[in-house]
């Protein structure tokens, strides 16, 4: 029992020390800034024009991209196909490209000079500085956690119920949306939660292709960059707060219509 | 009504080898083997869930194996009901009448119909993680059965339920095939083959080894696999009368075995284990209560002992060893005494 205890008083010692890692930097932000600078910096129409730039254009980017990365993953979860494990490779790529070439790579696909971007000029849409790149931008990078998510969802939908409702006259169109989605829901919240979070935060892809409008992590740097840290620090709890609050709220939402489905 | 034709299929751990077989309207047709033979993808690929490598499936006189599944008019109830789990009893039910010209009331009439024959009324605003295994099997069947299939296909649907549910079960399916739909139902157990089917074809690694009535199947097994797979080789149907616990079977109308069971003036089927018949030169007197005297008309070595087939008015298989071969000195034409106790007689209400 002795033994036991000691190696469970590690693991929380252990424990407590990530999380002190995590918690320390940010909880030390908090504390050097006066509630006073945050006041006014929560007037500033620049900084409250780019916290809204950024929610926007990810929520923007994450339902836009959803209605193909919730097929693709539902594809992933049910079919085998011939290099399927590449498909899988291909998905993760923007996790381990670093974010700044992903932006290099990004810009070389959408300007002015190449097909997208000629066919944006047509329907008189600029990528570049735009929040339309943004939002491209911030897709490449947080789609993987999507469709990993959403495909884990659909994966745990036993086949045997599908096979059912298509005995019952379902057409398969009807399946996907009457039975597959609804109980694979937990987990494509999740992943949509997910990769609204990851696009919300994403910095260096988005300052290759968009250094302007600036969302609020690029916004942060150029302070920083201009100013100092002292004067990043406010946009910076100001930006955590909003986001802590926002997703607090949707996973509190998620939770709720859950508990609905599942009941 | 359904015929299929040479059906085969590889799969990665079996397969199906020109399985051929038909089921004529108002059958309860069994499909008994072991377990993982292959019997549920048969199942499957009469639904039209999985396509056959080669052979055909004939419903009415039409080629459908490759017809859409939802138009086949082919129900089929899986082994572990596959009931829609985020939906209530009365929405499972309703799914399958999507899209049918029927308005609002119409649809409901239908269900709480449905729902009375299947008795779970009660239950319709249930949630299916609040049910039981034989409520669930109901949910399954009734959502099935709305639709009216022409076939009804059942996956071993009484193998996950325990022996009480299970004969509920069992009537319920009894009635749902006399009021005239057909049904093919596959199953490991051939106690549920003999208690509800009219025809049964069993199933030997993926290929129909025998086809026909349960006696004819039962009596004349074409295989050992079979006579092993049933386990018995005695094997007579019976009307069951006299009281409670003291009944006495009589077969043809002549021969009459003491048993002991608790049904009473129903016709069925009995059975006797070879292992459980005593034979001996002499007749005696011991607890057995059922005694025969008989001709030896075989004697048959095999994998688990010596089959003696002795002609007693009917005729039955005495499992016995070598030795006792040697020692009693048996040989054909012999006269021989049968000895076995009324418990040694289990029935089979069909």
């Amino acid at each position: 029992m002795k033994r036991y205890q000691s190696i469970q008083l590690v693991f929380i010692l252990l424990g407590s020390l990530v999380l002190l890692f995590i918690l320390a930097p940010l909880l030390g932000m908090f504390l050097k800034t006066s509630p006073q600078s945050l006041f006014e910096t929560a007037k500033d129409k620049e900084v409250t024009g780019s916290i809204w730039l950024t929610i926007w254009t990810s929520m923007a980017a994450t339902s836009l991209f959803a209605v193909a990365a919730i097929p693709l993953a539902y594809l992933l979860a049910r079919k085998k196909f011939p290099l399927k494990k590449l498909v899988t490779g291909i998905i993760d790529l923007p996790i381990v490209i670093p974010h700044s070439a992903a932006g290099i790579a990004i810009l070389g696909f959408v300007s002015r000079d190449t097909v997208m971007g000629k066919i944006g000029s047509a329907i008189g849409l600029n990528f570049i500085g735009n929040p339309a790149g943004i939002a491209i931008a911030m897709a490449f990078v947080s789609i993987p956690y999507l469709i990993n998510a959403a495909r884990d969802g659909f994966a745990g939908v036993p086949e045997r119920i599908e096979k059912a409702a298509l005995t019952l006259g379902a057409t398969p169109a009807r399946v996907f949306f009457t039975i597959s989605l609804p109980l694979a829901w937990r987990n494509v919240v999740s992943g949509l939660i997910l990769m609204f979070a990851r696009g919300m935060s994403e910095f260096g892809a988005v300052i290759v292709v968009a250094y302007h409008p600036m969302i609020t992590p690029v916004l942060i740097y150029e302070r920083f960059g201009a100013f100092g840290l002292k004067y990043a620090r406010p946009v910076s709890v100001l930006f955590i707060l909003i986001s802590l609050a926002l997703f607090i709220m949707l996973r509190w939402l998620a939770k709720e219509r859950n508990s609905e489905v599942a009941k | 009504m359904l015929e299929l034709r040479n059906i085969s299929k590889q799969f990665s751990d079996f397969c199906l080898k020109d399985v051929s077989f038909s089921v004529e309207q108002g059958d309860y047709f069994i499909l008994l083997g072991e377990s993982g033979a292959g019997k549920s993808m048969l199942l499957e690929t009469i639904a039209g869930l999985v396509h056959p490598e080669s052979g055909t499936v004939i419903m009415e006189g039409n080629d459908i194996t490759h017809h859409k599944i939802q138009n086949r008019g082919i129900g089929l109830v899986f082994q572990d009901h596959a009931v829609f789990p985020h939906m209530t009893v009365y929405e499972n039910i309703a799914y399958s009448l999507h899209g049918r010209k029927l308005n609002n009331e119409g649809k409901k009439e239908k269900i709480h119909q449905i729902a009375e024959q299947l008795s779970i009324s009660g239950l319709l605003d249930r949630r299916p993680s609040t049910l039981s295994g034989g409520e669930l099997q109901r949910v399954a069947l009734a959502r099935t059965l709305i639709q009216r299939p022409k076939i009804l296909l059942l996956d071993e649907p009484l193998a996950s339920l325990d022996s009480r549910i299970k004969s509920d079960l069992r009537s319920q399916l009894r009635k749902i095939h006399r009021q005239g739909q057909t049904i093919l139902h596959v199953t490991h157990d051939y106690e549920e083959a003999l208690s509800l089917g009219n025809r049964i074809a069993v199933i030997q690694d993926g290929s129909v080894i025998q086809e026909g009535t349960p006696e004819e199947v039962f009596r004349n097994p074409k295989s050992e696999f079979i006579a092993h797979f049933v386990g018995v080789r005695n094997f007579f149907k019976a009307r069951l009368t006299g009281e409670r616990n003291n009944s006495v079977a009589i077969i043809d109308n002549t021969v009459s075995v003491r048993l002991l069971s608790p049904d009473t003036g129903t016709e069925g089927f009995i059975l006797i284990r070879g292992e459980d018949i005593i034979l001996s030169n002499n007749s005696f007197d011991s607890s057995a209560t059922n005694n025969f005297e008989g001709t030896i008309t075989e004697i048959i070595p095999g994998v688990r002992g010596i089959d003696v087939v002795v002609d007693a008015g009917i005729t039955l298989h005495s499992l016995i060893t070598a030795e006792s071969l040697a020692h009693l000195e048996l040989t054909e034409g012999k006269k021989i005494w049968l000895h076995f106790k009324a418990t040694a007689v289990r029935f089979i209400a069909a």
